[in-house]
């Protein structure tokens, strides 16, 4: 599923002290599972910095976003014994810990959210072979997100990035509650389709190409 | 609520935007849907796909090494061997310092280790940098630099281990720079003082393995 695909990574990354940089996200978290310590660190090295930009984007302040970073990179740590590969990806189970730390600190700090359409925190320039490759992963997701009818887009952005449950969106947005139960469900998995199609896994190919 | 209406919770699951009371409803349900489930899991996979849509801004430094050093002490707690001091004893001008420290002033590093005298003492710390100091009148205090805040719904909590039992001796949520707290026990000869994170409010007896240490023994 090209979903998957989204987080594999380029090669001729750094190596570690001990040569990690072969092995699966899975295996990684399997081997967090017994404390290893230096695939914490690989895990880390290929996530931290998708991690920080989500925590950012959902928090707005770099030192609540280093925050959810530590607290789920922790998470991972302590839990890795119960990641089970057959249910999830490793990158989607580290992103889910993220996203939901990055959450409950927003709604903990009461911080006023604005429309996250408007707040993107801006890229910095992107220059390096990594940087490219996070630039396509985004770039191909906003194209799919695009192509949702613009109130689901609404729905899910602002619940994502924005922190809002659906009783908080359904006042923002003056709509009945049941109309944004709706309108999440099927955007989501309308989205999930399109992150599914395989032309996406082209196009992957090409740019990796490209990046390398 | 029906079950159509409840199934259709899945996705707002995924994306963390339930409201607790259908959070807690969905939940329970998630144990007996195997269906929901799939939903769910191929739900967190596209909202992974919305965590990879963002700017991707390269982290601070330090929060990579922050990190580690937050896990290696975790492991690192219950074997780490004792080092020989680098404590040394403290005059009633380091107790002060000390007392500064503890009123956030973070005064402490500057004159501490230049500072000798019979009657209090400073012991290091294993698995975080920091010390506790021990005052000529007994007063303990922990000082501990470059402590993140305690996660939401956790509270740092100190501990006085002697002869293998535990006293709670004070919880704290850290974050300042550096985090003094002064302990509501008493350490005598020959305990450690431990910090463990728990559940926020704290707990009788600790229930996760330490942080960090005292080096050895007061």
């Amino acid at each position: 599923m090209a979903v998957l695909a989204l987080s594999a990574r380029p090669q001729g990354r750094q190596a570690m002290g001990r040569d990690l940089a072969h092995l699966s996200d899975e295996a990684l978290v399997a081997l967090v599972a017994r404390a290893d310590d230096a695939a914490l660190a690989e895990l880390y090295d290929r996530f931290g910095r998708v991690a920080y930009g989500l925590a950012l984007r959902v928090v707005r302040d770099p030192g609540l976003a280093e925050d959810a970073v530590q607290e789920s990179f922790l998470a991972v740590w302590r839990s890795a014994g119960r990641f089970v590969a057959e249910r999830a990806k490793a990158s989607t189970w580290i992103l889910t810990l993220v996203h939901r730390r990055a959450v409950d600190i927003v709604r903990r700090e009461q911080t006023r959210r604005a429309d996250p359409l408007d707040t993107a925190p801006v890229a910095t320039a992107e220059t390096t072979e990594e940087e490219a490759w996070l630039r396509l992963r985004r770039t191909r997701v906003q194209e799919a997100l695009r192509q949702l009818p613009d109130k689901q887009r609404e729905a899910i952005e602002l619940a994502y990035y924005g922190g809002f449950t659906q009783s908080e969106l359904a006042d923002r947005l003056g709509e009945p509650l049941g109309t944004i139960k709706s309108r999440m469900f099927v955007g989501l998995a309308r989205l999930r389709e399109l992150l599914v199609e395989p032309g996406l896994e082209e196009k992957q190919w090409n740019a990796q190409e490209f990046t390398s | 609520m029906e079950r159509t209406g409840i199934h259709e919770l899945s996705a707002a699951y995924a994306l963390d935007a339930l409201d607790p009371a259908d959070e807690r409803a969905f939940e329970e349900h998630l144990s007996r849907c195997p269906e929901c489930r799939e939903h769910v899991a191929a739900f967190h996979e596209a909202a992974a796909g919305l965590g990879h849509a963002t700017p991707a801004p390269a982290p601070p430094p330090h929060l990579r090494e922050r990190i580690l050093s937050l896990v290696r002490a975790e492991r690192g707690a219950n074997v780490a061997p004792l080092r020989p001091r680098w404590a040394f004893r403290a005059t009633a001008a380091a107790a002060a310092v000390a007392a500064c420290a503890a009123l956030g002033l973070g005064l402490w590093a500057a004159s501490l280790k230049s500072q000798v005298d019979d009657r209090g003492q400073v012991i290091a710390l294993d698995g975080a940098q920091g010390s506790l100091v021990v005052a000529p009148s007994g007063e303990v205090t922990l000082v501990v630099s470059d402590l993140p805040m305690a996660p939401v719904g956790r509270t740092y909590e100190a501990w006085v281990i002697e002869d293998g039992k535990a006293k709670a001796a004070g919880i704290f949520k850290g974050g300042a720079n550096p985090t003094a707290v002064e302990l509501t026990q008493p350490v005598p000869d020959g305990a450690i003082v431990a910090v463990t994170l728990e559940r926020a409010g704290g707990v009788d007896q600790p229930e996760t393995d330490p942080l960090f240490t005292s080096r050895e023994p007061v």
